[in-house]
């Protein structure tokens, strides 16, 4: 399990690198969106893998740490996804905005001269 | 001060006053939301009076934090009445009270600048520099890793949208970098979080500390490496927000095109960096001590950043620009002056902070004034171009001109000029001067003063003789050399900002004395983490009230 999330964790986070670094503003969005599920699997797997583990505690009963996933790193997930989103949302208003008024989707605004 | 504290001993709700600057702005900039079109009196009077209620907030916490209120001048509020580390800490020492002062009294004059005509080019003007400002307090405030990054996302997000104000193509092209550059910097936040998360089992920075100093003392290297992995990453987002070199270079063309009283907040924005790296480096990696990590890449990399905001200086020939790279200049300046890891030499340095963030902020909003008589009628042709999106136009400034407009604009300039020179008698040479005398009296008497000294007093003094000759070269040509100079139509709203941030400039160079004691005290304690971190991790959480009352009993039991 360990090499299977660390191989896509690293592969996703290359890709999106390679995406950011292209001169198309659409490329660019996508290789942020990219790099921020792999981050997301990241903080997920600092928090230590573990099968058939339950975040929450059940009702009535006392819990047993041992038998618990962490929950914290979900909650920081969660947030992130959030903030993420957001950014990522405002990212694309921009750039349409940028395309429309530059009349180009080069990330410098305009397009580069032969 | 310490007369006054008794009376304020006697108010409990004060212990909730650390809450005010990050629930005001937010309160106030929600009410402002609904409001899209008009009603600009309102909203300025609303906006207004927020930062107001702020700065009196900012001031009475630094009067508790200096005035023996709290033990070790440290106020810990535990949201949620978790105790530490468990919980949400807000923490506000004199160093939190400082910067929270500076953002209100900044954002006063930036928003009484925009009064007239900048923030009318756009909607949402108001909501979104109160949500920058509540951004800006809680990253000041708050003493947990993942809140800071919560607080830097609502000030970037806000940021984002303040750039774009307004919009052009210059804006939508530089925030379109400004955007993704920073959207890349919050990934790198979180990944070193992540790290430092699974290095130590907590996010609370007191708690962080103690476990790295336990590290540290108890020869873990394994767990050790991995938390130096992780700040190291954590450490290069606050880098870029800092715009260390090579990172800075999104810098100059934002600053060039937002508009000027966002110009001056984001200026503050790059100094929020800064700090965050002071007080999180001396915490969790005490200088001196065994555990210190990097200062010597924070050092050289300051160092850097002075000679290319130096050189960038020289090279431009765009105001605007020209005051990004000043700002670069202030930015690696204090960059080095942590990296030098010397108790004294912080004091100088968050006294140049404070003088430079004032300077440059009132260099851009003056710039926007002096460009009326570089090219006479530009200002109305800029703000038409700004205004096509929105239908209400901003009324051109009739009336009310200042007197002698031609003479204030160039003895501003000179001011601006000279502090951010650092020549005498404005705050800039007290602070230049300030870090000379403790660059030149290490803490041990009869210490050999070490290259690195050198290097960096050559380069402060160098980047001081660097900004002088630009500045005046752009003073020579707009003042002197002009054919014919139109005296340009100034309102009094926008003299004022201007004046009052040259104003507090100048009282700092007055009061220099109180200043450097209080500043002296600041960082003092901050390079004493043990202190805060007994004080954080001891405070106690609130006892539960007393069972309730025979009345409260009846009601809870009705049907």
């Amino acid at each position: 399990m360990n090499i299977v999330l660390a191989l896509a964790t690293g592969i996703v986070f290359g890709a999106g690198i390679w995406l950011v670094l292209r001169p198309r503003s659409f490329q660019v969005l996508c290789g942020l969106m990219l790099m921020s599920y792999a981050v997301n699997l990241f903080i997920f797997a600092m928090g230590r893998l573990r099968v058939d583990r339950a975040p929450l505690t059940p009702a009535g009963s006392a819990p047993d740490p041992a038998a618990l996933a962490d929950p914290l790193p979900q909650a920081l997930v969660l947030t992130a996804i959030v903030i993420g989103f957001a950014t990522t949302a405002l990212y694309l208003v921009v750039m349409i905005g940028a395309r429309g008024l530059t009349g180009t989707d080069h990330v410098d605004g305009e397009e580069p001269q032969p | 001060m310490t007369a006054t504290l008794p009376t304020l001993h006697a108010l409990p709700w004060l212990q909730h006053l650390m809450l005010a600057p990050v629930l005001l702005p937010l309160l106030c900039g929600a009410a402002l939301a609904p409001l899209t079109r008009g009603r600009h009196r309102l909203k300025f009077a609303l906006g207004y009076a927020s930062i107001l209620a702020q700065l009196a907030a900012a001031l009475v916490l630094g009067a508790m934090a200096d005035g023996g209120y709290w033990e070790d001048g440290i106020g810990v509020y535990l949201a949620a009445n978790w105790a530490a580390p468990f919980g949400i800490a807000l923490v506000a020492d004199r160093l939190a009270a400082l910067m929270l002062v500076l953002t209100a009294l900044l954002a006063l004059a930036a928003l009484h600048f925009a009064m007239l005509r900048w923030e009318r080019i756009g909607v949402h003007f108001h909501t979104l520099f109160q949500f920058l400002l509540m951004g800006l307090n809680g990253a000041f405030l708050t003493h947990d890793l993942f809140n800071l990054f919560v607080f830097f996302e609502v000030m970037l997000a806000a940021s984002y949208g303040l750039v774009l104000h307004g919009y052009n193509a210059q804006r939508l092209r530089a925030s379109m970098q400004y955007i993704a550059l920073n959207l890349a910097a919050a990934m790198l936040f979180l990944i070193g979080t992540a790290l430092l998360y699974a290095a130590t089992g907590t996010l609370n920075m007191a708690d962080l500390a103690w476990r790295i100093a336990a590290m540290a003392g108890a020869g873990d290297s394994a767990d050790l490496s991995l938390v130096h992995a992780g700040a190291a990453i954590l450490v290069l987002a606050f880098l870029i927000k800092s715009a260390m070199w090579p990172l800075g270079f999104w810098l100059p063309t934002t600053y060039a095109a937002a508009s000027p009283p966002v110009a001056a907040m984001l200026v503050l924005m790059t100094k929020v960096g800064v700090v965050v790296i002071l007080r999180l480096w001396l915490l969790l990696f005490p200088a001196g001590a065994a555990g210190g990590f990097a200062y010597d890449a924070l050092l050289w990399g300051g160092m850097a950043t002075i000679v290319f905001g130096a050189a960038g200086m020289l090279s431009t020939g765009s105001a605007g620009r020209m005051a990004g790279y000043a700002a670069t200049v202030s930015s690696g300046t204090l960059l080095a002056v942590v990296g030098y890891g010397q108790a004294s030499l912080v004091t100088a340095g968050l006294f140049y902070l404070i003088g430079s963030t004032l300077a440059v902020a009132a260099l851009l909003l003056l710039l926007e004034l002096v460009d009326r008589i570089r090219t006479p009628g530009a200002a109305l042709l800029a703000v038409t171009m700004e205004a096509w999106v929105v239908e209400d136009k901003p009324d051109e400034p009739v009336g009310q001109g200042v007197p002698a407009a031609l003479a204030f604009l160039a003895v501003s300039f000179a001011a601006c000029a000279l502090m951010i020179a650092g020549l005498p008698p404005l705050s800039g040479f007290v602070a230049k001067f300030g870090m000379f005398h403790a660059l030149l009296n290490p803490p041990a008497p009869g210490a050999a003063i070490a290259a690195p000294g050198w290097t960096l007093m050559a380069l402060v003094f160098g980047s001081g003789l660097v900004a002088i000759v630009a500045m005046m070269r752009f003073g020579v040509r707009t003042f002197w050399t002009s054919a014919k100079l139109a005296p340009p139509r100034l309102h009094r709203s926008e003299v004022l900002p201007v004046l009052f941030l040259l104003g507090l400039s100048a009282l700092m160079t007055v009061q220099a004395g109180p200043l450097f004691g209080y500043l002296g005290r600041a960082s003092d304690g901050i390079h004493r983490p043990g202190d805060y971190i007994a004080r954080v991790l001891r405070e106690p959480a609130v006892a539960a009230p007393p069972p309730a009352t025979a009345s409260a009993a009846g009601l809870a039991e009705a049907p």
